[in-house]
């Protein structure tokens, strides 16, 4: 307990005496905060609180308590909840307490109403809510925004109710949208101006929870914008900085009224009261520098107009207080973002100078900051502030340190690189924060593969990587750096060196103390020794397996780096019989069976040395390997099982989404699964039912990896795309540095460090930070200043890779650890899969040699030629499948099923305004004796239009004609003409649906009734049915060669896979993406040599890119959207497209 | 975006707190005892600003803070806020505090709990700066006092 509030809590009686305020201090609440001050233990205090709640619940609800009562108990409630405890019975309480009381009861509840929302905003969202619970949370949302609460967030919930829910449902659903917003809209013209100005903060979070909903209200925006009262204005950008970030081009009309409002708050012409230490207005100035930066970025008409302003900005803010500095700092920005001024520039560079030098702390902190920001553009900048940043980096505050080793990491280039990550080693090994050890370890890595200056300094510093960053480390670092051993780079002498250094680093490491290594190091060290100890001639390879086996042994060695070892003691096993045969035996009764399983075919191997030369030849090249992500060797299998009653695969993101469907009522007994796909699988026989899937699940790990290094992987694929977008193919002489360029300068970055000694702070006036500050700067000069903009060229990366042909089947992280998991044939991750694999070995050695066909490693005459037959069969194979699948497993679409038999006159009877669209061939969906129906799918560019005709067959007048058309997948957003009250003989009406896809399927399936009379009281009901595919929701992206760059950068899943490549013409790309693009309506954005790159979108909705490169006889294609499921289906109907050719 | 608004003693003990993003009670209570551990051992010569946890929001998210006496303030914030602005905004908050409560002290914040939420509902809104005039928020609180003495007596 505080002891300050002990000792001050003698004095309490007095103090509530003197003070005129504590008669609203209950006692009971006097008596609760006193007594928990009084108590000792956390337990008492539990019990004590507890108490208290369950006499408030007695309390709320029994009927005798007076509203002064009540309002007491919500105070103590509060309380309760500030400790940690649950006091959420009492918001009901609060919000009816609220209903009928004044203003005081209003102001004490409004705090517990607004827990109460938070709390039904979860309960709305968890998808075990019932629909009762749901329809009640609906009515207290309605409560609460009678109040004048926002509860916007129940808006999209009410509105699925309404559509899924039953009469009382949609009631309440449809009700509440339009219940809510409109008393936010009224108060928007309400006299007094706070209550504008929080009516316009409420419509904000309305816009943030609910955009779609607000359409209607943008004019009010605008209106706020424009309030005379400039607290409301003030208000309103907190929308338009939303707005803007959210599409900057469709608001650069306002820029004109920006620059003229920041005029006049900088101008003064305010009213005295929004001055704060005489800086007019800072947090509005603050708001609007964000607005115009984001307005004038990349557009130099904008900038134009703000130049002016934001000159007075830099000028005005000249008082030495810390609201200036922040305005100054937002100005700074702002410069720096939009289109370049030279003047501005200088201007902004010198109050860079300004913070980076201020003995503030807080405003160093921002100069560092404003630095990193700037040498993105400008890489001088940071010699001017050098001898501050060596200063800064032996700061004692660890957020400065931070900061300034993020700032080195921008400026870092060949020649400075070994002195800044002996920086950040030095940090990182003082540092016991987990996120920062996570963040700047991989940039280490990031940088030490791209500048190493010579092999062992590389080698060491990944050395230290590992054993600091540890299990801590993103995945992808270890991979990557095991695939650049294993890839190497153009010469084999070379790459035969950095693994001899490897190798003897590592077993100098092992001689040492091992308890202490991380796994990860482990496993990295096992892989390399496994591979490449036969390199070095000098060590014994007993010795090797003598110091893995010795690893074995130790207990702090996890059941996953044990199997890694034993990988790599089944690698340089050979001719070591004695030795292997006892590990065998050893682990032959271990418990873990993965480790069992290695053990037997450890010694199977050892046994058999051809079999072992075979299986695991040395030194082969890596190139030869290849990976059969489809896993088709598997398919015998997967068919066998599902004959057993096996459940089909389902890709993860799938049955995510179907978990969440699945959380409401099944109310249809069983489902038909089993026998469908039974029979689907006998037909296909060794077709692969899982081929889609798998890709697609490879794809969604890749994804995942992807984003937890909140960086791109490229390697390996070619890099064509720069920050600026595509990069014109350079005939780029690309040799890796053989010499550590350090020792020899150029003439130019010599000039640079000189030019750098006469400007020494006089202060600090030492030899080694001279010395430092040369050594981190170098490079930075003229000359090489612009090679760090990435403009003129990028510094040749030391460890160059070799363009690898598997790149895009399989993701680029995953594609290591896959690797060395085949190359081993005992896969080291996937237990199920060298599960699955073992046992086929055991039981019938035929197919154990055909299941090694995948990976054409084996060197021996015979068996290439299996090799090349079997993969020449599985291609075959692969197209049937891609065929027969489709056919049998998916459903079909309309065409499938109906060939376009109605004649296609009926288009004449499409609207006017509909004519001219694009349109697909009308099908007949179904028919009776009375009517027939068909349909045409009209494809508009934010929606797809879906044309049902009723023709009436019979010579007599139909009447109540009523379509009805249900799809869950699909929004409909208008719908004409889908009741007749009379339709004539033989004439036939049109009605027609706009529908929207929100959440790409592969295929969609909609049903629907039409009911009508032939005879007055009769009524009868045509069903129908039909498919459309995701192709049809797919619509051209034009877009340029540049933006294509941009977006493609700022798009987060992807998902690669190898196509089929049309050869049968001359230009095989091209002709390929000509048929892709005919049918699923894609945009060619450009084709560059053997590569193209492709857009489309979902409707007006997300992008996909799509980045083809033809590789030997297959397409290599890798999606990019920002929703998850797109690259999937767009896959799908790709590759559907390509096999229907 | 302002996420949360925590107050807490030299102790750890939470004497406001206000989320302006869902979370259930006891995640809460580990935001608070994980950032007053963070902020404790911050020596006072050091920036307000810390960066790099990852509790609310991932990696957009940032604490900024200042030490009174016995109180810690701390506004959980992201990139959408000036560092700056914030700063002085709770210099504000604070002054405005010592206005209504005449020299505030921890003490007041324990037994005015429901008079600390009132001032700072006229200051932040829905996690967005409402009002940063001192005297404005004073007027406004006023204004409700007034009212709600004018109810009291009517009863």
């Amino acid at each position: 307990m505080s002891d300050v509030v002990e000792k001050t809590l003698t004095a309490l009686p007095a103090l509530f005496d003197s003070q005129t305020g504590a008669a609203k201090i209950t006692n009971r609440l006097r008596q609760l905060i006193k007594s928990i001050t009084e108590l000792t233990s956390k337990h008492e205090e539990e019990n004590l609180i507890k108490q208290e709640l369950s006499a408030m619940k007695e309390q709320v609800s029994s009927p005798n308590t007076t509203m002064k009562q009540m309002r007491e108990i919500m105070v103590r409630a509060m309380y309760c909840e500030m400790l940690g405890y649950d006091a959420s019975f009492t918001y009901i309480h609060a919000i009816k307490l609220a209903q009928q009381g004044g203003v005081l009861e209003k102001r004490e509840e409004e705090n517990l109403i607004k827990q109460e929302l938070s709390a039904m905003k979860e309960q709305v969202s968890s998808p075990n809510t019932t629909m009762k619970q749901m329809r009640e949370i609906m009515v207290r949302a309605m409560y609460c925004e009678m109040l004048g609460y926002d509860a916007s967030f129940t808006y999209i919930h009410a509105i699925k109710l309404a559509q899924q829910g039953g009469v009382l449902e949609k009631r309440v659903g449809t009700f509440t949208p339009h219940f809510h917003s409109s008393p936010y809209i009224t108060s928007i013209t309400h006299a007094q101006e706070i209550i504008r100005r929080k009516a316009v903060l409420a419509l904000y979070k309305f816009y943030l929870i609910a955009p779609n909903q607000v359409q209607h209200i943008h004019a009010k925006f605008r209106k706020a914008l424009c309030d005379k009262d400039p607290g409301v204005m003030t208000s309103s950008l907190h929308i338009y900085l939303q707005l803007i970030r959210e599409s900057p081009d469709s608001y650069k009309d306002l820029t004109g009224s920006f620059v003229t409002i920041l005029k006049q708050v900088v101008g003064g012409k305010l009213p005295l009261d929004f001055n704060y230490h005489s800086v007019p207005a800072p947090w509005l100035q603050i708001q609007l520098l964000r607005i115009l930066s984001l307005l004038g970025k990349e557009d130099q008409s904008t900038s134009e107009l703000m130049y002016e302003v934001l000159d007075e900005s830099l000028r005005r803010a000249e008082m030495n207080h810390n609201i200036t500095y922040a305005i100054l700092y937002e100005c700074v920005k702002a410069v720096y973002t939009i289109h370049p001024k030279a003047e501005l520039l200088e201007k902004a560079a010198r109050c860079i100078g300004n913070f980076v030098l201020s003995p503030k702390i807080n405003l160093k902190y921002l100069g560092l900051k404003a630095l990193t920001y700037v040498v993105q553009h400008d890489a001088k900048l940071a010699l001017q502030h050098q001898m501050t940043i060596i200063e800064c980096l032996d700061h004692s505050d660890f957020t400065i340190k931070r900061e300034t080793l993020e700032l080195l990491f921008r400026i870092t280039n060949a020649q400075n690189v070994t002195v800044i990550v002996e920086k950040m080693l030095d940090f990182l090994r003082s540092c016991n924060d987990e996120h920062t050890i996570i963040h700047l370890v991989g940039k280490v890595a990031e940088l030490a593969e791209k500048f190493a200056p010579d092999n062992s300094w590389f080698i060491q510093t990944m050395n230290d990587v590992f054993s600091i960053g540890g299990d801590l480390l993103q995945q992808d670092v270890p991979n990557n750096f095991l695939r650049l051993l294993a890839e190497g780079s153009e010469s084999k002498e070379e790459d035969d060196q950095l693994r001899l250094y490897a190798v003897d680093s590592y077993l100098t490491v092992l001689k040492g103390h091992t308890s202490h290594l991380p796994q990860c190091f482990l496993q990295v060290m096992s892989w390399v020794l496994g591979e490449y100890a036969h390199l070095q001639e000098s060590v014994d390879q007993r010795e090797v397996i003598r110091l893995l086996t010795q690893l074995l042994d130790q207990r702090s060695v996890s059941s996953e780096t044990r199997v890694w070892i034993l990988s790599a003691l089944t690698k340089i096993s050979e001719g070591q019989t004695d030795l292997i045969l006892d590990l065998a035996e050893s682990l032959s009764s271990s418990q873990d069976t993965v480790l069992r399983q290695q053990a037997q075919e450890l010694r199977h191997l050892s046994q058999e040395s051809q079999l072992h030369e075979w299986a695991l030849p040395r030194g082969a090249p890596w190139d030869g390997i290849e990976v059969d992500s489809s896993l088709s060797f598997l398919d015998g299998f997967v068919s066998e099982a599902l004959a057993a009653g096996a459940a089909p695969y389902k890709p993860p993101h799938q049955r995510q989404e179907e978990l969440c469907e699945d959380r409401a009522l099944n109310l249809e007994p069983y489902g038909f699964s089993l026998p469908v796909s039974l029979s689907s699988c006998s037909i296909t026989d060794r077709q692969s039912p899982t081929l889609l899937s798998v890709s697609s699940g490879l794809s969604g790990n890749s994804t995942e990896l992807s984003q937890k290094a909140g960086c791109l992987i490229l390697e390996g694929v070619k890099r064509v795309w720069g920050k600026d977008g595509y990069l014109p193919q350079k005939k780029r002489s690309t040799p890796p540095v053989d010499e550590p360029s350090a020792a020899v300068q150029p003439p130019g970055q010599q000039e640079a460090a000189e030019r750098i000694e006469p400007r020494p702070d006089p202060l600090t006036q030492n030899q080694d930070k001279q010395q430092l500050a040369s050594s981190l700067f170098v490079g930075l000069g003229v000359g090489s200043a612009m090679s760090l903009l990435g403009k003129s060229e990028a510094p040749p990366p030391r460890f160059r890779k070799k363009p690898h042909p598997h790149e895009s089947s399989s993701s680029s992280s995953s594609g290591t650890s896959e690797r060395s998991s085949d190359s081993s044939s005992r896969s080291s991750r996937n237990t199920t899969n060298s599960f699955l694999y073992g046992s086929l070995l055991e039981k019938e050695p035929a197919t154990s040699i055909s299941a090694f066909d995948h990976t054409p490693k084996s060197t021996t005459a015979n068996g290439l030629a299996q090799n090349k037959d079997t993969k020449e069969d599985r291609r075959a194979n692969t197209s049937q499948i891609l065929g027969g699948d489709m056919v049998i497993v998916r459903p079909s679409t309309i065409q499938d099923k109906h060939p376009p038999s109605v004649s296609s006159d009926l288009t004449a009877l499409l609207p006017a305004d509909l004519k001219d669209l694009p349109h697909s061939d009308v099908i007949s969906l179904t028919s009776d004796p009375s009517l027939s129906l068909s349909s045409c799918r009209l494809f508009r560019d934010e929606a797809l239009l879906l044309v049902i005709f009723i023709s009436n067959c019979t010579e007599t007048v139909i009447k109540d004609v009523a379509v009805q058309l249900t799809c869950e997948e699909l929004k409909t957003v208008s719908l004409r003409g889908n009741v007749v009250d009379c339709l004539e003989a033989r004439s036939t009406s049109v009605c027609h649906y706009a529908l929207l896809m929100d959440d790409p399927h592969t295929n969609v399936s909609f049903t629907g009734t039409v009911s009508y009379q032939t005879q007055p009281g009769h009524t009868n009901t045509l069903p129908f049915s039909g498919t459309l595919s995701t192709a049809d929701f797919i619509r051209p992206l034009v877009v340029t060669t540049e933006e294509y760059g941009k977006l493609w950068l700022s798009l987060s899943h992807d998902v690669k896979q190898n196509l089929k490549l049309l050869t049968d013409a001359g230009d095989p790309l091209r002709t390929t993406l000509n048929s892709l693009k005919d049918a699923l309506q894609l945009h060619v954005v450009d084709i560059i040599g053997s590569e193209g790159i492709v857009a489309c979108r979902l409707l007006s909705g997300a992008p996909c890119l799509l980045h083809c490169r033809v590789n030997g006889t297959a397409l290599a294609m890798w999606l990019r959207s920002p929703h998850p499921a797109l690259p999937d289906c767009i896959l799908y109907h790709c590759q559907r497209a390509l096999a229907h050719h | 975006m302002i996420k949360a608004i925590l107050i807490f003693n030299n102790h750890g003990k939470p004497r406001l707190i206000r989320f302006y993003q869902y979370f259930a009670e006891d995640m809460q209570q580990q935001i608070i005892r994980e950032t007053f551990h963070l902020v404790s051992k911050r020596d006072d010569n050091v920036c307000n600003f810390l960066e790099g946890g990852s509790l609310i929001g991932g990696s957009d998210y940032k604490l900024i803070y200042r030490h009174y006496a016995t109180l810690y303030f701390v506004f959980c914030v992201d990139s959408s806020e000036s560092e700056l602005g914030i700063l002085d905004l709770i210099q504000v908050f604070v002054e405005t505090l010592d206005k209504c409560f005449e020299n505030v002290c921890e003490l007041d914040l324990i037994f005015h709990m429901d008079k600390v939420h009132y001032i700072l509902q006229e200051v932040v809104m829905g996690g967005m700066v409402l009002e940063t005039n001192m005297n404005e928020i004073v007027a406004q609180v006023e204004l409700q006092n007034r009212m709600e003495k004018s109810e009291v007596s009517d009863q």
